[in-house]
C-alpha cells in the first residue's frame, strides 16, 4: 500500500503543478513511512517541502496556500501528532468554504497515518476518525486495499474540498496484485463497495478493520454463515444506499471498527442502518469496537483490537435462530 | 500574597542583558576551568561514562526486542547529566522522549525510566515521588506544564524550580512559544533547556529556524537567552545552575540553548545516512563530551588509572544489572487496562473488563484441552 500511495502522490504532482506536498521529514527522508520517498528529488524541495516541526503551522500554511490557488497535500507524521493542528482544522479548514459563501474553497488533503497493530509506543496508534467525522466541512476517507489507496488518494487530491485521508498504518506493508503502470480509474469519494455479498448477515467496516471482516466472513463459512462485507472506504460522505441495500438483503448487521466504541463512528452507522432498515432487521444492529480506554501498549493491543473472534461472537449474538 | 503583583509594563530600553553571546559558552580547556571544583568534575565524569554505557546498552536492548524503541542521547550525555546535576532534590524535571538519561542521572531506576519506551502505557515511575514528569512524546507539549507547576509552587511560597527539556525541532511548536511567553509574563521559576543536536529526525536546523540562534528566541519574550557548548559538561552545568538559581531567586525564567550533536540515528528505527554525511559526524566525534572532560581531568592530574577503572567498572555493573532486569519477561495484566482510565471505572468499562476476562478465561480453557 505504501508504494501505491507514493505513486498516487507522484502521479498527482506530475499531472498538476499546483499540487504541493509538505510536512515533517517528507523531503530528504521521504517521510517516516517513506510515503513521499523520492518526491523531493523528482519535483524539487519547493514542491515537496520539509517544514518546521509545527503541525498547526503546517496546516495553517496549507490554508493560505490553498487560498492562493495551490493544492497542498500535508502529511501529519502520526495520528496523535495531528492534534496540535485541530484548531486550524476545526476553526478554519472545515468552514472556510461555508464562511466565504463558497468564494474560498480549500482543496487541502490531510494525510494521517492512523490506527494500531504495528506495535507502536504511545501516541502512535490512535484511531482518530471520530474527531474528524463530527466536523462538518471535512471529507473523511480511508482505504482498505492497495488499489483503493491509489485511487482514493488521487480522488482526495482532486477534490475541491478538504479531505482527511486516513492511512491505516498496519496495511502499509500489505501487498496485492496492483500494477503501478495501469492504475484503476479514480473512484469517487463517498462510494462504499460490497467486498463480498452475503445472505446471513452484513459486516460494515472501513480501513484496517475491513481485512478483519473478510477473514471473519471466511471463517464463518465453517459455522454455516454466509456473511457479506461492506467496505465504506470513508465515513464522510456516508454511502447510505449501499449499506442499506446490503443490510436489507440479510436483515442483520454488525459494524466493526478498532477505535473506541462509545461515541465512535459505529454509533452513527448503526443509527443510520436502524433508521433506513428498521422493518427489515431481524436483530438489533451490533457494534464491535475497541475498548473505551486510552490506546494500550503493544503487548496488550491484541486484546483491544477487534479480531475475528469478537466479530464472530457478535454475529452469533444476532439472535440467530429464526423466530 | 504579593508575588503576582505585576510591575507596570515599560518597554525595555536595553535588551542587552537578555541577549545571548554569539559564541557558545565554554569552560573545559579554558583558563577559567582551573577554578572548577575537582569533586564536581569527578562526579560528572562518573555520570558521563555511565551515561555513555547506558546509551549503548539501551540501544542493544532494542536489537534484542526488549525495548520497542530507543532514542539515543549518545553525544548529548553532557546535557543530560548536567541537567540532572543542576537540580535540587525538590525541583522538577520535565523531560522529552529523548531524555531518559537525564531521568536516570536524576536517580530514577533505569528500568522504570524505560517503561514507556518498552512500549508500555504508563511511565514506570511516580512523578510526584521522583519529581520527574513522564517523558513527553508529543513535542514541547510538556513545556507549559513545567510553567504551570513552577508558577503554582511560587504562588504557594515554595522555592521549587522546574527544568524543561526539548529539542531544536521542538522550538517550532506553538506550545514552545506559549510556554515561554507564560513563563516570562508570570516570572515563573522555569529553566528551558533546548538541546540543539542539529536535526529533528532528518530536518536540519536551517529548515527549522532562521534566528541567529535558538537562544535568541528568548529575548522577544523578555527572558535571557544563553548559548552554551552542549558537549562541555562543566559549561552546561554552570549555565544551568545559574539559571536555576536565578529562577529560585525570583528573577524568572531563562532559555538555554545547548549546542550539541546526535551521534546515533534519530532512533534505532531510523537510517541517518539518508540525510547527513559521515564527515559531519566525524567532525563531532572530535568534540566528544567524554573526551573533553577526560582531557581536562588529565591535564590537571585528576584522571588516574584508579578513577578511570572505578568509573568503567561502575558503568559495566550498571549495564549488567539493566540488561538482566530488562530480560525478565513483562507480563502486564490485560485487565489492568481498565483500572486507571478513571478514578472510578464507569459501568461501561466494568462490562468491557468482564468481557475481556471471560475471553481470557476461554483462551486458557482452550490451551488446557
Ligand atoms: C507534536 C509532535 N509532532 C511530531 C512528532 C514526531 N517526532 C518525534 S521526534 C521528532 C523530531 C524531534 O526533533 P527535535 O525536537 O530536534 O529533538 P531530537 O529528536 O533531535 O532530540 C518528530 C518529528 C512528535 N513526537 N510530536
Amino acid at each position: 500500500m505504501a508504494q501505491a500511495l507514493n505513486q498516487a502522490l507522484r502521479d498527482a504532482m506530475a499531472a498538476d503543478e499546483r499540487v504541493h506536498v509538505m510536512g515533517e521529514d517528507v523531503g530528504t527522508l521521504g517521510g517516516v513511512f517513506r510515503i513521499t520517498d523520492g518526491l523531493a528529488r523528482e519535483f524539487g524541495d519547493t514542491r515537496c517541502t520539509d517544514t518546521p516541526l509545527a503541525e498547526a503551522g503546517i496546516l495553517g500554511a496549507a490554508v493560505g496556500m490553498a487560498m492562493y490557488g495551490l493544492r497542498p497535500v500535508v502529511e501529519m507524521q502520526f495520528d496523535a501528532f495531528a492534534y496540535p493542528a485541530f484548531e486550524q482544522l476545526v476553526s478554519h479548514v472545515a468552514r472556510m468554504r461555508n464562511r466565504t459563501r463558497g468564494a474560498v474553497p480549500l482543496p487541502v488533503t490531510i494525510r494521517v497515518p492512523y490506527g494500531g497493530g504495528i506495535g507502536g509506543v504511545e501516541h502512535h496508534s490512535d484511531s482518530s476518525e471520530a474527531y474528524y467525522l463530527h466536523t462538518p466541512g471535512l471529507h473523511v476517507v480511508t482505504p482498505a486495499t492497495v488499489a483503493d489507496a491509489y485511487g482514493l488518494l488521487r480522488a482526495a487530491i482532486a477534490s475541491d474540498d478538504p479531505v482527511v485521508f486516513l492511512e491505516p498504518k498496519r496495511l502499509y506493508w500489505s501487498k496485492a496484485e496492483w500494477s503501478a503502470r495501469e492504475p484503476e480509474p479514480v473512484p469517487p469519494i463517498g462510494r462504499a463497495l460490497v467486498r463480498r455479498a452475503g445472505r446471513s448477515a452484513t459486516l460494515v467496516s472501513y480501513g484496517p478493520s475491513v481485512p478483519v471482516c473478510l477473514e471473519a466472513a471466511e471463517a464463518a463459512r465453517d459455522e454455516g454463515w454466509d456473511l457479506g462485507v461492506v467496505d465504506l472506504r470513508g465515513l464522510v460522505p456516508f454511502d447510505e444506499e449501499t449499506v442499506a441495500d446490503a443490510v436489507r438483503a440479510t436483515g442483520r448487521a454488525v459494524v466493526v471498527h478498532e477505535s473506541s466504541g462509545f461515541g465512535g463512528a459505529g454509533a452513527e452507522i448503526a443509527a443510520r442502518i436502524t433508521e433506513r432498515c428498521f422493518h427489515h432487521l431481524q436483530a438489533p444492529v451490533l457494534r464491535v469496537a475497541g475498548f473505551d480506554i486510552p490506546y494500550p501498549p503493544p503487548m496488550l493491543e491484541r486484546h483491544h483490537l477487534p479480531g475475528v473472534d469478537r466479530v464472530l461472537d457478535a454475529v452469533a449474538r444476532l439472535q440467530w435462530e429464526e423466530g | 500574597m504579593t508575588v503576582l503583583e505585576t510591575p507596570a509594563w515599560r518597554p525595555r530600553t536595553d535588551a542587552a542583558p537578555l541577549m545571548p553571546d554569539p559564541e557558545p559558552f565554554r569552560l573545559l580547556g579554558t583558563p577559567e576551568a582551573a577554578g572548577l571544583d575537582p569533586a564536581l568534575l569527578r562526579r560528572a565524569y562518573g555520570e558521563l561514562v555511565r551515561g555513555r554505557r547506558y546509551n549503548r546498552q539501551a540501544t542493544a536492548l532494542t536489537r534484542q526486542g526488549r525495548l520497542a524503541v530507543y532514542p539515543s542521547s549518545t553525544g548529548q550525555e553532557a546535557c543530560q547529566v548536567a541537567a540532572a546535576l543542576a537540580l535540587g532534590p525538590r525541583d522538577w524535571l520535565f523531560p522529552s522522549y529523548r531524555d531518559t538519561l537525564a531521568v536516570v542521572a536524576r536517580g530514577v531506576d533505569p528500568v522504570e525510566a524505560l517503561t514507556l519506551l518498552r512500549g508500555d502505557w504508563h511511565c514506570g515511575y511516580d512523578p510526584k515521588l521522583t519529581r520527574t514528569a513522564p517523558l513527553s512524546t508529543p513535542l514541547s507539549t510538556q513545556l507549559p506544564h513545567a510553567v504551570g507547576l513552577a508558577h503554582a509552587a511560587r504562588i504557594s511560597g515554595d522555592d521549587v524550580v522546574a527544568l524543561a527539556m526539548t529539542g531544536d525541532g521542538g522550538t517550532s511548536e506553538g506550545d514552545f512559544h506559549e510556554a515561554l511567553n507564560f513563563a516570562a509574563v508570570w516570572h515563573a521559576p522555569v529553566v528551558f533547556l533546548v538541546q540543539n543536536n542539529g536535526f529533528a529526525i532528518s530536518v536540519p536546523l536551517g529548515k527549522q529556524s532562521a534566528a541567529p540562534s535558538l537562544a535568541h528566541k528568548a529575548v522577544g519574550y523578555g527572558m535571557p537567552g544563553r548559548l552554551v557548548d552542549g558537549n562541555d559538561v562543566a559549561a552546561v552545568h554552570r549555565v544551568l545552575t545559574e539559571a536555576v538559581e536565578r529562577a529560585r531567586g525570583g528573577a524568572g525564567p531563562t532559555l538555554v540553548e545547548a549546542v550539541t550533536y546526535r551521534m546515533d540515528a534519530h532512533t534505532n528505527a531510523d537510517d541517518a545516512t539518508r540525510y547527513r554525511d559521515e564527515e559531519e559526524v566525524a567532525a563531532w566525534r572530535g568534540h566528544d563530551p567524554v573526551d573533553l572532560l577526560e582531557r581536562e581531568l588529565a591535564g590537571r592530574g585528576l584522571l588516574d588509572a584508579e578513577l578511570r577503572r572505578r568509573a568503567a567498572d561502575a558503568a559495566e555493573a550498571f549495564a549488567a544489572d539493566l540488561r538482566e532486569r530488562m530480560s525478565a519477561p513483562v507480563e502486564p495484566d490485560p485487565a489492568e487496562l481498565f483500572a486507571h482510565v478513571y478514578a472510578e471505572p464507569t459501568p461501561q468499562l466494568r462490562r468491557q473488563e468482564a468481557q475481556l476476562r471471560a475471553e481470557l478465561a476461554a483462551e486458557r480453557e482452550q490451551e488446557h484441552h
